[in-house]
């Protein structure tokens, strides 16, 4: 059942022709990928070829019409039943999806707690951790973030970049082993967008993994391990980011880089 | 601000053209509004000649109203009011819950059950469900608790001693208000941004979880201020009890006036509390609206206490600094 153990080290993800469709419009067609613990795997590509999708069908936010996704050698969403995989229940999902942090484009931070509220809630209401040791740790993740002095302020007094690096703190209060952003810095004005980068540049740095989707090359560039491009549900082209980025071989590649740089 | 600024103008007479060339002069005169003051004028005449025919009325006895307000039936009768209201929209808005959440849900059977149930109870008269309530034990003789279609029984008892005239009332309007509210509650969940659903999702919580602390709290802000409406309304539907002998406010004054047949006078008693009682709910409205508004507005206004203690401590500081100020100039004398 659990092959990955045999060959080798298993990578942290493991997504094996992973297919998903909207009614009749296919928009994941058999997508394999690996991301080994502790990398950065950066995911380029055009709008509506499939990555929000794709990022949202690891933690089961969407369900795969195929294929199989693992986390950390856990089938995502599913009990294995010989060759069936039967859908597990919500409670079990919540629990799967624990370990696994997500950032999203446009924050999606709670709007009725405070900055730190809102980091410290699924601690003590989902991980049951005691209220102090929360409050204590969400105030480290928010020095970490920059944002001390914002502890008591409610979303709507943030600014944009200021709201999606406490929804990284947020995040990162789960203690996650794999980090998922979708387009973190798109929804910010440009001034905004380096305070955010640095942050996920310092995570990527004490050895997070993470899964990136993002128009933004230069991060890939100097950030990634792994650089994925994706093109209308399937991966075009995959490997360094020098090889990528800077000698892509598939014409569409060049196209959506030469659009984006 | 207006005497100020004419009495520049006047003051500097050898600048006239610095009269003209100033605009203050001209925006400094309102507009009038004269037709403001005749329509005021007339009807706080025909108000005060109403009023005043009110208490002229030889048919209405004064006394008896003073004597009336704070009889014991009537006060018990208010205390019923209130625990009425009270019950009947906590079981409400518990079951408004539960409807709006089987109307949201995947499951085509919850759906239609939660549909089906607003379509009857709103369908029906309010009137009619009362007597219905009133008279159920017409209907069924004894209740049971079992599994149906079956011998198995575990409590049984008869309907009129579980389903007292209270219990009926409250199930009638409760029942009733369930229907309304679900869907008062329903546009309240739809309110709430479904990105802070998955952002939930993602950390891990449950779809129960993600109810109670994340979307009900933010719907609340909407869900608050038709539901102050609706207890109001619920307030004076209790009324319609007297058909099944609840003794609540309006019951009590109907069997009073029933004897001393002094009906006026007791329907201006019963008034007088109905308009106490819906205007003190305005005040926990206010209170819950700012609990849940945290957030949305930038900062909140204080609450009448906080002015009223901001006040008083600024009052304080001027009367303070003013006896400071005294004893310096009396000491320089
Ligand atoms: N909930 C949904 N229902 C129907 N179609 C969807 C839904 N979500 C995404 N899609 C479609 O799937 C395709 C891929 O979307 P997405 O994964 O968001 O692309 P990307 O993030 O790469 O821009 C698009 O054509 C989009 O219209
Ligand atoms: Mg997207």
């Amino acid at each position: 059942m659990n092959t990955q153990a045999i060959d080798g080290p298993k990578p942290l993800v493991e997504a094996r022709d992973v297919r998903k469709r909207f009614g009749a419009n296919l928009v994941l067609k058999g997508i394999d990928l690996r991301v080994e613990r502790g990398q950065v795997m950066c995911l380029l590509g055009p709008s509506g070829s499939g990555k929000s999708t794709f990022l949202r069908c690891i933690n089961h936010l969407e369900r795969v019409d195929g294929g199989r996704i693992y986390v950390d050698g856990e089938l995502m969403g599913y009990r294995e039943h010989g060759d069936r995989a039967r859908e597990m229940k919500p409670g079990q999902i919540a629990a799967q999806r624990r370990s696994i942090g997500m950032v999203f484009q446009r924050f999606n931070l709670f709007p009725h707690l405070t900055a730190l509220e809102n980091i410290v809630e699924a601690p003590v209401g989902v991980a049951r951790r005691s209220k102090a040791d929360a409050r204590t740790r969400g105030m480290e993740l928010l020095e970490r973030v920059g944002l001390t002095d914002r502890a008591g302020m409610y979303p709507a007094q943030l600014s944009g970049g200021q709201q999606q690096r406490v929804a990284i703190a947020r995040a990162l209060a789960m203690d996650p082993k794999l980090m998922l952003f979708d387009e973190p810095t798109s929804a910010l004005d440009p001034e905004l967008v380096g305070d955010v980068l640095n942050v996920m540049r310092d995570l990527a740095k004490s050895g997070m993994t993470m899964i990136v989707v993002t128009h933004e090359i230069g991060f890939a560039r100097e950030v990634a391990d792994q650089v994925v491009f994706m093109d209308d549900g399937v991966v075009v082209e995959s490997g360094a980011p020098t090889d990528v980025i800077s000698n892509p071989q598939h014409d569409r590649t060049k196209t959506f880089l030469d659009s984006v740089l | 601000m207006t005497d100020e600024i004419v009495s520049t103008g006047k003051a500097s007479p050898l600048a006239p053209g610095l009269r003209t060339a100033g605009t203050h002069d001209v925006a400094a005169t309102p507009l009038r509004h004269p037709g403001r003051w005749v329509a005021a004028t007339v009807l706080i005449a025909l108000c005060t000649g109403w009023m005043f025919s009110l208490w002229r009325n030889p048919n209405i006895e004064h006394l008896t109203i003073a004597d009336f307000l704070f009889d014991g039936r009537i006060v018990r009768g208010v205390l019923l009011t209130v625990a009425l209201t009270g019950c009947s929209m906590a079981l409400a808005t518990t079951l408004a819950i539960l409807l709006a959440v089987m109307r949201l849900s995947a499951n085509p059977v919850l759906r239609v059950m939660s549909w089906a149930y607003t379509w009857f109870f709103r369908g029906t008269p309010l009137l009619v469900q009362i007597v219905f309530w009133g008279y159920l034990g017409l209907l069924y003789q004894t209740l049971t608790l079992g599994i149906p279609f079956t011998s198995i029984q575990f409590a049984s008892a008869d309907t009129n001693v579980i389903v007292t005239p209270f219990v009926a009332g409250l199930l009638a309007l409760g029942m009733n208000e369930a229907a309304y509210a679900s869907e008062i509650v329903r546009a309240g969940l739809l309110s709430v941004d479904h990105g802070n659903v998955e952002a939930a999702h993602s950390l891990g919580m449950s779809p129960g979880y993600t109810l109670r602390r994340i979307v009900l709290p933010q719907a609340m802000r909407v869900i608050i201020p038709p539901m102050g409406n609706e207890t109001i309304s619920m307030l004076k539907n209790t009324a319609l009890l007297q058909l099944i002998a609840v003794p609540e406010l309006y019951t009590q004054t109907s069997w009073i006036s029933a004897q001393n047949l002094h009906q006026v006078e007791l329907l201006i008693v019963a008034s007088a509390w109905y308009l106490v009682l819906t205007s003190v709910l305005s005040v926990p409205q206010y209170y819950l609206e700012r609990r849940y508004g945290r957030g949305t507005d930038r900062s909140l206004p204080l609450t009448p206490w906080q002015r009223a203690r901001r006040l008083v401590s600024r009052v304080r500081t001027r009367v303070s600094q003013v006896a400071r100020t005294d004893a310096t100039t009396e000491g320089d004398a």
